[in-house]
C-alpha cells in the first residue's frame, strides 16, 4: 500500500526525521491559510498523488505570494496528474499539502528497501540526489552507496556514519543524518514498510538536513496489525477495478489488450496471458479467481473482466486441482445464463473431473467455444476476438 | 527416496484441527502419506483423524518421531509456527500459508540460519502448493492424481501452473520425481537454486523442469547454479511476458521493480546460461521430452 507524501512525512517527523513546516488543503482558501500558519515569503504548493516525478508532470508549484497560492491550489485541486508511473490515465489530485520553501544548498538521496536476493533490509544512498534512483543506477551506478542491515541485530550507528560520509556530508552534519537514518530505520521496522524513499534529502543553506520529499510503501501482508497505516489508505488513488476485486476477494489487474481473462492461480493467469500474446492478442487483464471459485465467485469475476468495455472476447482458463471441472463448469453455465454476455467466451477446463465438466458445458446449450490444451485455448481466443473485430468494421 | 519425503517420512500438521487443516490432512492420508498426528495448541490429548494431537511441536517430535511438517497456520501466527517447527527438531517443513508479513518471513530466514547446517530445518514456501512425490508422499495441497512417478523434478512458485506443467508431462508419459512449490512472496524458505541443488544430488531426478516468473534474482541465480555445478539438464518457463512494470500480479513477489525481474530478461539470461527455455507455457511438457531424449 502506498501513502501520500504528507503522510509519510507525518509519520517519520514522529521519528526523529526533519522536515519543513507545513499543512494540509483541500482547497485554495485552505491552502492560503495554510501559508499564513506557516509564515515566511516562499511555499511549495503540492500535489498530493500516488507517484513520483509530480515536478515534471507539474505538480509542485513554487508560490510568493497568496494570490499564486490560490491559483496554484486552483489549478491543482481536481486536476489528473501524469507522470511515468501513474499510467496515461493519471491520477486525480484531491488533496494539497503547503510547505514553506526550503533554501537548498545540496541535494542527496536517501532509500531504504527490502532486498530480496539478501533477504534484508538495505540503506541505499547517492550524493547525487533529485534524480530517480533508477536513472542513476543506470547512468553512475559508483555513485551508489548500499549498506544491508542485518535483521536480528538492526541498524547499527557505525552503519548510519559510513552512510552519512558516503553521501559526502561534513562532520559537523553526521550526528544529524545519523539521527535520521535511524529514524526511517526504525520507522520502516516499527511500521511494516517495505520501502522509505526521502528524494531528495537536502542539506539546507542553515545547515539543516531536512526530507524535502518523503515516499513509503508497507506491506499489505502486514496491515492486520498496522490499524494506523491501514486508515492512510487513499481509494482515490488506486483503480477502482482492482479496489472492487480486491474487497470481493479476487486479484485483478487491468491492461490495455481486449481479451478478457478469468484463471485460477496467479501462475497460470500469468502463462495464459503470455499465450494470448504468443498467438497474437493482448490480455484485457490479469484475474486470479483462487482456489475457491464458487459460482458466485465465478460470477463475480465474470461481472469484473466484462465491465472493461474494451473486451471483445472472454478466456476462461481453470486447473482444477482440489476444485473439481464439474462444479466450475456449473458456476460458468450460471454465471453465463445470468449475465447478458455479449463478447464471445472461450473455456478450457482441466485436471479433476474434466470429463464431467466438459459435458455440462456442452449439454448447457450456450453459445460456449471450448478448448482442450492452453495453446488451443488462446488460438481459439485470438480468433474469436479477430472475428468481432472483423464484424465490427464490416 | 525422491527429494525432501518419501513413504515413510513421519509428517504432521500445524493448524491440523481447522477446517483447511482437516480436509487437507484427510487428503494427504487417502493419498498414502504417512500423517502422524497434528498440533492444535490447546487440544493436546484429543484424537482427530484418527491421531493424536499434540499441544507442541516438540511433543510430536518425541511421542510421535515427527520428521517433517505442512503449516496451515492463519499468516498472523505462522512465522511463530515454522520457528516452532525448527527449534523442535523437524527436518523438512512446508508453509501453506499466504500472507506472512515480509518482515516476519525475514525473522524466520534469521532464525533458521542460526542452526548448524545438519540441524537445521529445511523450508519450502510459504504461500505454495506444497511437494509431493508421487506414488510415494504427499505433503501439500495439490491434487495428487495429477502427477506420475517418473524422473523430472519440478521447482516453481506457483501451484496451478506447476500442475499444468505435470498434467502436460503425464500427457506424454512423463513422471515426476518429486515437485516442490517454493511459493510466490518475495522472501521465501528455499530458493529455485537450493531446490536445484536437491534435484542434482537425487538418483531419481534426471532433468528438473523449472518455472519461475517475473520479480526478484532467484531464476537467474538458479541458471548460474546449473551452468557451474549441475550435471543434468534444467529446463524453465518465466512466466509473465505481459505484465507491465510495478504491478504486482497476485503473488506479493510477482512485480517487476528493477532491471532483471522481468519475462523477457530473465529468459534471455537463462538462455546464456545454457538452460533451455519452454518457448511457451503450453510447451513445458514436450520441452522436458526433447530434452530427456537426448539424455
Amino acid at each position: 500500500m502506498d501513502i501520500h507524501e504528507y503522510q509519510a512525512k507525518q509519520l517519520l517527523s514522529e521519528y526523529g526525521v526533519k522536515i519543513a513546516a507545513g499543512g494540509l488543503a483541500y482547497s485554495p482558501e485552505d491552502a492560503v491559510q495554510r501559508s499564513r500558519e506557516i509564515g515566511g515569503h516562499v511555499w511549495v504548493v503540492k500535489a498530493q498523488i500516488h507517484s513520483g516525478a509530480r515536478g515534471k508532470a507539474g505538480g509542485i508549484k513554487v508560490c510568493k505570494t497568496h494570490d499564486e497560492i490560490s491559483e496554484a491550489a486552483e489549478a491543482l485541486l481536481g486536476k489528473r496528474l501524469v507522470t511515468h508511473q501513474t499510467g496515461p490515465a493519471g491520477k486525480q489530485c484531491l488533496r494539497l499539502y503547503v510547505e514553506a520553501g526550503t533554501d537548498i544548498a545540496k541535494e542527496l538521496y536517501f532509500s531504504l528497501l527490502i532486498d530480496r536476493a539478501q533477504e534484508r533490509i538495505v540503506m541505499v544512498g547517492s550524493a547525487q540526489g533529485g534524480m530517480e534512483i533508477e536513472e542513476l543506477a543506470e547512468n553512475n551506478p559508483e555513485a551508489i552507496k548500499k549498506i544491508y542491515i542485518e535483521p536480528a541485530v538492526g541498524l547499527q550507528d557505525f552503519q548510519a556514519r559510513e552512510m552519512a560520509f558516503a553521501l559526502g556530508l561534513n562532520a559537523d552534519l553526521v550526528p544529524q543524518a545519523v539521527k535520521l537514518i535511524q529514524g526511517c530505520y526504525r520507522a520502516m521496522r516499527d511500521l511494516d514498510a517495505n520501502m522509505v524513499e526521502i528524494n531528495p534529502l537536502v542539506i539546507t543553506g542553515h545547515d539543516e538536513l531536512i526530507a524535502l520529499d518523503a515516499k513509503m510503501g508497507f506491506d499489505d501482508n502486514a496491515l492486520f496489525r498496522r490499524q494506523k497505516i491501514s486508515e492512510l489508505r487513499d481509494k482515490t488513488q488506486e483503480d477502482p477495478r482492482e479496489m472492487a476485486a480486491a474487497d470481493r476477494g479476487l486479484s485483478y489487474v487491468g491492461l490495455d489488450g481486449d481479451i478478457g481473462c478469468m484463471i485460477n492461480g496467479a501462475g497460470l493467469a500469468m502463462a495464459t496471458m503470455d499465450m494470448i500474446k504468443l498467438a497474437g492478442g493482448e490480455p484485457a487483464n490479469f484475474l486470479d479467481v483462487g482456489g475457491g471459485a464458487s459460482a458466485e465467485r465465478t460470477e463475480k469475476a465474470f461481472r469484473m473482466v466484462l465491465a472493461d468495455k474494451n473486451v471483445k472476447a472472454m478466456l476462461v482458463n481453470i486447473f482444477a486441482g482440489i476444485n473439481r471441472c464439474d462444479w466450475i463448469a456449473e458456476g460458468v453455465v450460471q454465471a453465463v445464463q445470468k449475465i447478458d454476455m455479449k463478447v464471445p467466451l472461450i473455456v478450457r477446463l482441466s485436471g479433476t473431473n474434466v470429463e464431467e465438466g466438459r459435458k455440462i458445458i456442452e449439454d448447457s446449450g450456450l453459445p460456449i467455444i471450448t478448448a482442450d490444451t492452453l495453446a488451443e485455448a488462446a488460438e481459439k481466443a485470438v480468433q474469436a476476438r479477430n472475428e468481432v473485430v472483423a464484424q465490427a468494421q464490416g | 527416496m525422491a527429494i525432501f519425503i518419501d513413504k515413510d517420512t513421519r509428517i504432521i500438521v500445524q493448524g491440523f484441527t481447522g477446517k483447511i487443516g482437516t480436509f487437507h490432512a484427510q487428503e494427504m492420508i487417502d493419498y498414502g502419506s504417512n500423517v502422524v498426528g497434528g498440533i492444535t495448541p490447546g487440544k493436546g490429548g484429543q484424537t482427530h483423524l484418527e491421531r493424536p494431537v499434540f499441544n507442541t511441536v516438540k511433543e510430536a517430535v518425541e511421542q510421535a518421531g515427527a520428521e517433517a511438517s505442512i503449516v496451515f497456520v492463519p499468516p498472523a501466527y505462522a512465522a511463530d509456527s515454522i520457528m516452532e517447527a525448527a527449534e523442535a527438531g523437524i527436518k523438512y517443513c512446508v508453509s501453506i500459508t499466504d500472507g506472512i508479513p515480509t518482515q516476519d518471513m525475514m525473522k524466520v530466514k534469521i532464525f533458521l540460519s542460526k542452526f548448524p547446517k545438519d540441524k537445521r530445518m529445511v523450508l519450502t514456501g510459504p504461500n505454495c502448493a506444497g511437494t509431493i512425490s508421487p506414488g510415494k508422499s504427499m505433503l501439500g495441497i495439490m491434487p495428487g492424481h495429477i502427477y506420475m512417478p517418473g524422473n523430472v523434478g519440478i521447482v516453481g512458485r506457483s501451484g496451478t501452473l506447476g500442475y499444468e506443467a505435470a498434467d502436460q508431462m503425464k500427457r506424454l508419459g512423463i513422471g515426476v520425481s518429486t515437485s516442490v512449490g517454493i511459493g510466490g512472496d518475495p522472501i521465501n524458505g528455499s530458493s529455485h537454486r537450493d531446490i536445484l541443488e536437491k534435484f542434482e544430488q537425487d538418483p531419481e531426478t534426471k532433468v528438473v523442469m523449472m518455472i519461475g516468473e517475473i520479480g526478484g534474482p532467484q531464476e537467474v541465480e538458479a541458471g548460474m547454479f546449473a551452468k557451474q555445478h549441475m550435471s543434468k539438464p534444467v529446463v524453465a518457463y518465466i512466466a509473465g511476458l505481459t505484465a507491465p512494470k510495478g504491478r504486482r500480479m497476485g503473488h506479493a513477489g510477482a512485480i517487476i521493480s528493477s532491471s532483471g525481474e522481468s519475462a523477457a530478461e530473465k529468459v534471455e539470461m537463462l538462455k546464456e546460461l545454457g538452460v533451455t527455455i519452454a518457448p511457451t507455457p503450453a510447451a513445458m511438457g514436450e520441452t522436458v521430452a526433447k530434452v530427456l531424449a537426448k539424455l
